[in-house]
């Protein structure tokens, strides 16, 4: 049980922070929070990644002398890292893309609560 | 509608839930992705990049070998998505004011 | 936000510390290959540094540091740089960005890549630094009166 728990908690935490971010979206009337909940989402997913890249005995993928890169038990897959920090990247622009589309819609209605809105739209 | 976005978020954390449960275990040194060889019987990409890295570039960060040399198209089109971004919020919020 | 800070602690705080975080994105991007670190990470560092004076110091006092005119042209330049470097490894017979081929006789092939990686890395931080600097400047510059 105990090393049930021991090898999974991690993936619980991400879970957790996935389910919180879609609730976010989906429950919030509040453009920014709903934006919120975006970033939480696409954050839990780089770290699911680079909690999958994890394995015992090995070291960050940066070439110690001591240890040889013949060895691929020595060094972590550095696959996951390079993708992720791309995400990262990735991530920041959305966020501002999202703001900015944020800001002309509130330029327009005034307001950034959705059954306002709504009802303005109309 | 809204006991509809609780029920979708309950299915959607039983999922997630169910899914962890068939995971490797963190830390594993036998899941797939850090074997010799993937399920396909195809070589793993992250162990050439572990073994060669250094010797094809002589530049000791492996993340920095496969970001900028290995996948350097990757990367190039990542520079053109942030300057996109960039493009995008200018054209967005400085359009009215001239009109 | 666009407006200078009132009070001297701020700006000459914000002055000095901000000289210690853009040094700090310099040493990042260039000790890249050692350490972790690139232009993605160092280019988000010195953004953050003009940010910082962006805050305190106003909108108008802050443009010494990177003019909103000239910020979206130097992310152009930092993208063109990197596609030039992986161009010019056409000049000496290899595939696009495939460093080896870079035209710079009397350099072994391995220290050809390792010195294309710190140019594409510049490329790169000049490119994210002035694309968020741009960002931030049209979120917050004109929203009032817009």
């Amino acid at each position: 049980m105990v090393d049930f728990i021991h090898d999974n908690y991690a993936y619980w935490a991400i879970m957790l922070l996935l389910v919180i971010g879609l609730y976010g979206m989906l429950m919030k009337k509040n453009l920014i929070k709903k934006l919120i909940g975006m970033v939480i989402f696409q954050n839990s997913i780089i770290i699911l990644f680079v909690t999958a890249a994890y394995k015992w005995g090995a070291t960050v993928p940066v070439v110690d002398p001591g240890r040889s890169t013949d060895e691929i038990a020595n060094y972590l897959n550095p696959l996951p890292h390079t993708l992720m920090l791309t995400a990262i990247v990735v991530g920041v622009a959305i966020v501002g893309v999202g703001f900015a589309i944020v800001i002309s819609i509130y330029r327009n209605f005034q307001t950034l609560e959705e059954p306002e809105l709504l009802e303005r739209m109309k | 509608m809204k006991a509809y976005n609780y029920i979708l978020l309950a299915v959607f954390a039983g999922v997630l839930l169910y899914a962890t449960l068939h995971l490797p275990e963190r830390g594993d040194v036998n899941a797939p992705m850090h074997r010799e060889f993937n399920e396909a019987g195809g070589e793993v990409a992250g162990n050439y990049f572990i073994r060669n890295a250094y010797r094809d570039a002589a530049t000791p960060n492996m993340v920095t070998v496969v970001l900028a040399d290995y996948r350097s198209f990757d990367t190039l089109g990542e520079v053109v998505v942030v300057f996109a971004a960039g493009m995008a919020c200018y054209l967005i919020l400085r359009r009215r004011e001239e009109a | 936000m666009t407006n200078p800070s009132q009070s001297p602690i701020v700006i000459v705080v914000s002055r000095s510390l901000a000289r210690v975080i853009q040094l700090f994105g310099i040493y990042v991007i260039i000790h890249g290959h050692y350490s972790p670190g690139g232009g993605f990470q160092g280019g988000a560092l010195l953004a953050a540094g003009i940010l910082l004076l962006r805050m305190t110091e106003g909108m108008e006092g802050s443009q010494v540091e990177l003019p909103t005119a000239l910020a979206m042209p130097t992310a152009a330049l930092g993208a063109l740089l990197f596609a030039v470097t992986g161009m010019a490894a056409w000049i000496g017979g290899g595939n696009f960005l495939e460093y080896a081929g870079l035209p710079i006789p009397g350099v072994e092939a391995v220290w050809l890549r390792h010195y294309g990686i710190l140019v594409v890395e510049v490329g790169i931080g000049l490119a994210v630094t002035t694309a968020l600097v741009s960002i931030f400047d049209d979120l917050v510059g004109k929203g009032d009166h817009g």
